[in-house]
């Protein structure tokens, strides 16, 4: 069967697109599919630092592109998931470099031998997200409970509805359980509320993502972390499952007393 | 009980009722390209046409953008004035 294209993309820079790309991408391949992460963000390249892939690069998306070298010997395979591949982004180029058309025929090559193709969208909506979305059978858009993000996401999905490619599924990153009890935070249900689009996924904030990007190592393929189990979620529901979407509520006494001191807030 | 809760806690006035309120009007103004102003603007220029066909009253009519999920629709509440009270009057 020939392999899928999701891209995830978002609009606003610094939302979380990177770091949901290499841990659905890390958690499909834990699931034992064969997956490759591209980085299409071309002159600001960072999926593979996110990955901890960054000291084996040679060849990158333009190489491919422009001829220097074959497609496999641009593909980086990740040591922990041997399922687990990269195509990094130039560094040194700009998005002119490739086109969409060139996206579409680079992951038509990969669907032969991947089961899933993730592209990391630049943020914007100018050739860069044309690029990403180019080839997608599906698009992932990621947002934060905060309005620039909520706006951004919107016009974004809009944009994606006019290529064709949507209707596109929402993950709301960055989440605040504590904060949305107090009503000093949109919740998850006035994001979607105002977006009209279906959600896939509900990520909470967690300090684990911060630690585990410092490594190198994608939070998804740590057991405890809250983040990683809701990115993980996500890839199960990629895989068709019906995975409930996970209570945010911090565990925990004070989690506890809160929820039984106003027990009508969600 | 909800409600009565809700306003001893402040919640009324609370950020995120405000954001999703603000939101709410940004998106549809996103969506349609169409800015307050431009709204007005279209509801004299449908008031001078219509009433050029039949009375209607002008400080009533209520020209909304209504959504449907990711749809929107121009909504126009157009009264007319009855022709017997135009008589007695």
């Amino acid at each position: 069967m020939a392999g899928k294209v999701i891209t995830v993309t978002s609009g606003k820079g610094g939302v979380g697109k990177t770091t949901a790309t290499a841990n659905l991408g890390a958690a499909l391949a834990a699931e034992g599919a064969r997956v490759v992460c591209v980085d299409a963000d071309i002159g600001l390249r960072n999926l593979d630092v996110v990955l901890g892939l960054e000291n084996r690069i040679v060849y990158d998306i333009v190489d491919i592109v422009e001829g220097r070298c074959r497609l496999r010997q641009a593909l980086i395979r990740d040591k922990r998931l041997p399922e687990l591949y990269l195509i990094p982004a130039a560094q040194t180029r700009d998005k002119s470099a490739v086109s969409p058309s060139d996206m579409v025929r680079l992951c038509n090559e990969l669907r032969e031998e991947h089961d899933w193709i993730l592209i990391d969208s630049p943020a914007g909506i100018e050739r860069g997200f044309r690029n990403a979305i180019a080839p997608a059978d599906i698009v992932l858009v990621v947002t934060n409970p905060e309005v620039s993000a909520v706006r951004d996401a919107d016009r974004i999905i809009g944009l994606i509805e006019a290529e064709e490619k949507g209707p596109a599924q929402l993950v709301i990153n960055r989440i605040r359980p504590g904060m949305v009890r107090r009503g000093d935070m949109l919740s998850p249900e006035d994001v979607i509320e105002l977006l009209a689009v279906k959600l896939i996924g509900l990520i909470p904030e967690d300090e684990n993502i911060v630690t585990s990007t410092n490594r190198g190592m994608p939070v998804s393929l740590n057991g405890k972390s809250r983040a990683g189990q809701a990115f993980r979620n996500i890839a199960r529901r990629l895989n068709g499952e019906e995975v409930p979407f996970m209570d945010l509520e911090e565990d925990g006494f004070f989690g506890k007393l809160a929820r039984f001191i106003r027990p009508g807030a969600k | 009980m909800g409600n009565f809760l809700d306003r001893l806690l402040g919640r009324d006035h609370r950020s995120a009722r405000q954001a999703k309120e603000r939101m709410k009007l940004v998106l549809i103004h996103d969506r349609t390209d169409l800015s307050p102003a431009s709204l007005e603007i279209l509801k004299d220029e449908l008031i001078a046409v219509i009433s050029r066909h039949i009375e209607i009253d002008p400080g009533a009519v209520e020209i909304n953008i209504a959504q449907e999920g990711r749809e929107q629709r121009l909504i126009a509440d157009i009264p007319l004035r009855s022709v017997r009270r135009r008589r007695v009057g």
